[in-house]
Formats: structure tokens, C-alpha cells, sequence
């Protein structure tokens, strides 16, 4: 599967990316690249510079360094709402849904920017504004559908459970309609059934809607089930990169993750 | 619960959505029409007011409850359109069909302005940025010749056409169809897309951000469409009061316009409503108060003009106690009790 993925075109390459907050060198010269229709997964340590790569790519920060080019586009630089436009959605790790909405609303919200109806057709609420709005609905239904929300459609995201507003946020990034999905931390804090429902998700949005997943995750199991590839860092430098069955036996990741072997030993 | 079913999306968004809101706006709308028949000048006044009010709190409450930017000026943009009104039917002899859309147009276009600052100022800093605006276009009032300052500025009347608007009763319809026309407009705002960006940038805007929307973009008309409606507001009070003072549009009327949106709940329609029928009601019905028992307790109606502001505050300060969601928070405690009843549940 993994080699016949490799075949296809380059979708995002990030190469040297370097980003430094005052004296905090949070990624140094990291770089790959994601092919279409992979699930690409980022690992490392706690402060090893995955959530940094994500802000990266979808504009949050300004890399102090390298490029990130998606479908051949440079995007450093871009304002994250035109990153956005170009189909690079995001669900993020904290939640971050908008708390005043309903689930629909949320969603809803996220397919804003492909409605092409402007300030006045809005005030008035005729002919193309409903029409797209309708058909909006209609996409957002989907998703909707696609992730089991349909219970919730109405409710304020603020009064569901954990579990369900991650959820939300992986469905409010999906009604964007993106190409490219950065999903991080989809399963911290979720338990066992819950992690297998959003693995299933996962797997559903990258094989039937053909999206390409890049997910940063500490939960070993889903990491390597669900990953074409997966890259390494530590303490902002790739330390590795491969299929998930490498990875899991590369040292210097077993380093990474367990400390020296000398420790290890003694124990 | 209810047994309100829809089978289209249409339905689904559709403005009013039971019967029962139809039969009592259709209620509404009748009593709104009877009310220069039934209500002696001096109550179809207060109605007028309350009316103007409506229009000023739905553009602060777009701008403040929806997209979270809080305004300490929202009365200079009053002051910008009455004064925009006033010299151009005065000075240049527009017609008022054109001076009503320029003023709003006009504070529109300061309100872009304003919100520019809006982009890097959260909170607090912005709230003190607003303030600063508002005291500028005070002292700009007082001291520029054309407005003649303390003195105040003579308004003309309203006409449309031929036909001046110059009884209480035609003023009065005038003013409930900009009040219903600027809630319709700001109810439908607030369900599209337009409103939702709002309200994404308020509850998370790097989200929003990322969910593609521009900020900047929709801060500014989040400003700029608020400045509007303060304009309208502004204009059609010149109009009524027909003799404008800056003095009328100080810190004070943008404090008012904040009590209202907080007091009706901010964020919601019919909040703005609520709340700027009680702000302007308050002081009304104080005076109302006193007048009855002036016969009977000359002391006690003599204490509660001395009082008449601490009434005003402690209003403001028990809702926030015992209802923080303001008037809306109670309509929908109630509309919740009659949908389960008789059950509690």
C-alpha cells in the first residue's frame, strides 16, 4: 500500500524548515514531504516541534526559514485564511471549536469562504444567498452524516463531551472541503472505544474522500495501524523517517522515546 | 418536544419558525399600527425613541455581542450621522431620502476607520481606543463653526417628497419600519454566513483564521456595519429632536447603548430589542412613578427624583446578578416552561 502511495505526486513539501521563538529553537531544518492521498504521521517527545510544523503550514507562524510549497505553491509567508482557501484544513489539538455555535453552525462556519455571496444578498436573505446556503447545508449534512453527529446538530458544542467535541473539530476541519487534513492529537484523553471510532474516521476521510491526512499523535498504536510513513523529530530535529515498521525499530527513536540505553540497561 | 418537525433545509432556516412566533409578531405589528390611535403624544414620543434605540443597539450588539469587539464610541457614530443629516439637508439642502442613507454611509465609512485600530487592539485596549474616538469626534462638534458647538444646531423636518413628516403619529410609523427593517436585516446577517464569521471571530479567532476566514476583513465590517446603524439612528433622532447638541452624544448615550445590548443579552436580536426598550423605558417610567405619587407622598416622589440615576443603576446591577444573559436569558426560560407544559421537563 505504502509503496504504491509513494508513486503519486508530491502534495506538501516542507523542506528546511527552521522557527525559533527568542532562544527557543522549536524545529531546525526539518523537512519532507507528503504525497497525495497518504496518512503521513509526525512523532516525537513533548516539545520536540510537531505542533510548531503544523502552525507552520497553515500560517499560524512564519517559519524564520524554508519553504513549505503545497500542490507546487509556495505558501510561506501567506495569511492563514488564503493557506485555508487552498484546501489545507486543520482540527486542532486544544480544542479551539467556536463555543457560542451549535455543532451545524460550527460546521457551517467553516464552509464560509465557499460561499460566494457578498454583505448585501446576506442582509436581505434572497435568491443566491439562500440557494447557496441551502447547498451548503447540503455538503455540511455530509459530514454531518459521515461522522455520526447527527444527534448533536443543534446542540451548543460547549455542552458535549470531550470525546464528541474532538470529533466536532475533526468535522468542522472536513466541511471545509479540504485536500490536505492536519489533524493534531485527534485521540489524547479519549478512551479506548473512542480512539477506535476516530481511527475509523481517519481511515474513511484518506480511502473514500481520497484526503490526505498528516497527523501528529502520541498514541504509538494508532500512529503506526494507521500511517503510510512517519517522521520523527526530537527536540526540533527529524530524527528519522519511514514506514511505521522502521520506525518502530530505528534506535535512535527508541532513544528518543526511552532514553540511553545505559539507563536502560541498568534497570 | 413540541412536535415541530421540518422536512427541508428551507423550513430548517426559515426567519420565524412556528406558528406561534407569526401569531404573536402578527399581534405585535397590529399593536405597533392601533398605537398613535390608543397612546396619548407624550407615550407615541417615548415609542419613538425606543424605536431609534432599537436601530443603535442592533448595530452595537453586531458589532459587540456577535464579533466581540467591544466599542465605548458607538454614540459618536449617532453624533456622526445626525450631524451628517443635519448639515446636509441644512447646509446643502439635500433631500432627507438622500441625507438618511449619506449619514449612515458616512459614519459607515468613519466606523472602517475606527475598526482599523480593531486588528492589532483586543479588550480592553480597544475599548479605550473606541473611547478616544468618541472623544474626538465630541470636541470636533464643539469646536468646528459649521456645527456651532454648545449652541446646538437647528434640524430641519423630515420629508419625503412632498409630504413632511411633521405629526408624532406619521414620525412614529416612520421610525417602526427603519426599527423593524434594521432587524430583519440584522436577524438575517447573523444567520448567514456573515453572521457566523462574526461569531467565529469572537468565541476563536485563530481558528476562524484557519477555517478561512480573513479577520480583518470582517472586523472592519463588523465596524463599519455597525457605525451604519448608529448612523441611521443618529439621523433619524436629529430628525425627530429637529435640534442637536454634542452634548447629547457623549460617553454617556455610548454607555447606554452598552447597558442595553448587556441588560437584552448580548449576541442575540431580540436582545437588542428588549434591552433598548428598558433602557429607554427606565427613565420614563421613573418620571411616571414620581407624577403618581406626588398627590399622596410628596416626600417619597421627592426621594426618587434625587435617586432617579441610583434606580437606574441598581436596575442594571440586579439584572446582571440574577439574569448575567440579560432580558434574553428570561425569554427563553420562559418560551422553554410553555413548551413542556404542564411537565417540568
Amino acid at each position: 500500500m505504502a509503496e504504491l502511495k509513494k508513486e503519486r505526486p508530491i502534495q506538501l513539501e516542507i523542506s528546511d524548515l527552521s522557527m525559533g521563538f527568542g532562544g527557543i529553537q522549536a524545529t531546525r531544518d526539518v523537512s519532507f514531504s507528503v504525497h497525495e492521498g497518504e496518512i503521513y504521521s509526525i512523532i516525537g517527545p513533548n516539545g520536540a516541534g510537531k505542533t510548531t510544523v503544523f502552525n507552520c503550514i497553515s500560517g499560524i507562524y512564519r517559519p524564520q526559514e524554508g519553504s513549505i510549497r503545497f500542490q507546487g505553491r509556495e505558501i510561506v509567508g501567506m495569511k492563514p485564511h488564503k493557506i485555508a482557501h487552498l484546501g489545507i484544513a486543520r482540527a486542532f489539538q486544544n480544542i479551539e471549536l467556536f463555543r457560542g455555535m451549535t455543532v451545524l453552525d460550527n460546521l457551517m462556519s467553516a464552509r464560509g469562504f465557499l460561499l460566494p455571496y457578498g454583505l448585501f444578498r446576506s442582509a436581505l436573505y434572497l435568491g443566491k444567498c439562500v440557494r447557496e446556503e441551502i447547498n451548503a447545508r447540503d455538503a455540511v449534512e455530509e459530514v454531518i452524516e459521515f461522522l455520526d453527529l447527527q444527534l448533536f446538530r443543534k446542540t451548543p458544542v460547549g455542552g458535549l463531551s470531550y470525546g464528541l467535541q474532538k470529533r466536532v473539530e475533526l468535522a468542522r476541519a472536513m466541511a471545509m472541503n479540504p485536500r490536505l487534513l492536519l489533524v493534531d492529537e485527534p485521540v489524547s484523553g479519549m478512551n479506548l472505544e473512542e480512539t477506535e471510532d476516530m481511527a475509523r474516521y481517519l481511515l474513511d476521510i484518506n480511502e473514500e474522500m481520497n484526503i490526505t491526512v498528516v497527523l501528529v499523535e502520541h498514541d504509538m498504536g494508532l500512529v503506526m495501524d494507521l500511517s503510510d510513513r512517519v517522521t520523527v523529530l526530537n527536540f526540533g530535529i527529524k530524527i528519522a523517517e519511514g514506514p511505521p515498521r522502521e520506525i518502530g525499530q530505528n534506535p535512535e527513536v527508541i532513544r528518543a522515546y526511552l532514553g540511553e540505553e545505559r539507563i536502560q540497561g541498568r534497570s | 418536544m413540541g412536535g415541530n418537525f421540518k422536512v427541508s433545509y428551507r423550513e430548517d432556516m426559515a426567519l420565524f419558525q412556528t406558528l406561534w412566533v407569526k401569531v404573536w409578531l402578527s399581534i405585535l405589528i397590529l399593536l405597533l399600527l392601533l398605537a398613535p390611535y390608543l397612546l396619548s403624544r407624550y407615550q407615541l414620543s417615548i415609542l419613538i425613541e425606543m424605536g431609534i434605540a432599537v436601530i443603535g443597539a442592533l448595530g452595537l450588539n453586531l458589532l459587540t455581542g456577535y464579533t466581540g469587539q467591544i466599542s465605548l464610541g458607538h454614540g459618536a457614530f449617532l453624533a456622526i450621522g445626525a450631524y451628517t443629516s443635519g448639515l446636509l439637508t441644512g447646509k446643502l439642502g439635500l433631500p432627507f431620502f438622500l441625507s438618511l442613507p449619506l449619514s449612515g454611509l458616512m459614519a459607515a465609512g468613519l466606523g472602517l476607520i475606527v475598526g482599523i485600530p480593531s486588528l492589532r487592539l483586543k479588550g480592553l485596549y480597544l475599548a479605550l481606543g473606541t473611547l478616544a474616538f468618541g472623544f474626538i469626534v465630541e470636541y470636533i462638534l464643539f469646536h468646528w463653526d459649521l456645527t456651532q458647538g454648545d449652541m446646538g444646531m437647528a434640524v430641519k423636518r423630515a420629508r419625503l417628497g412632498d409630504f413632511v413628516i411633521k405629526t408624532e403619529k406619521a414620525y412614529f410609523y416612520f421610525v417602526m419600519i427603519f426599527a423593524a427593517g434594521a432587524a430583519i436585516c440584522a436577524k438575517n446577517l447573523v444567520r448567514s454566513k456573515i453572521g457566523r464569521c462574526f461569531v467565529a471571530i469572537r468565541d476563536r479567532d485563530i481558528a476562524a483564521e484557519a477555517m478561512g476566514i480573513p479577520l480583518a476583513k470582517y472586523k472592519i465590517m463588523a465596524f463599519g456595519i455597525s457605525a451604519f446603524y448608529g448612523g441611521i439612528a443618529g439621523c433619524l433622532m436629529a430628525h425627530y429632536q429637529r435640534w442637536i447638541v454634542p452634548g447629547s452624544f457623549d460617553i454617556s448615550l455610548s454607555i447606554a447603548y452598552i447597558a442595553m445590548i448587556i441588560l437584552g443579552g448580548l449576541g442575540t436580536i431580540l436582545g437588542s430589542v428588549l434591552g433598548a426598550i428598558l433602557i429607554t423605558g427606565i427613565p420614563h417610567w421613573i418620571t411616571y412613578l414620581t407624577d403618581v405619587f406626588k398627590e399622596s407622598y410628596p416626600a417619597l416622589s421627592g426621594l426618587i427624583v434625587d435617586f432617579k440615576l441610583g434606580i437606574f443603576g441598581l436596575i442594571i446591577v440586579l439584572t446582571l446578578l440574577f439574569e448575567p444573559q440579560g432580558l434574553f436569558g428570561i425569554y427563553r426560560r420562559v418560551r422553554l416552561y410553555w413548551k413542556t407544559w404542564p411537565y417540568k421537563y
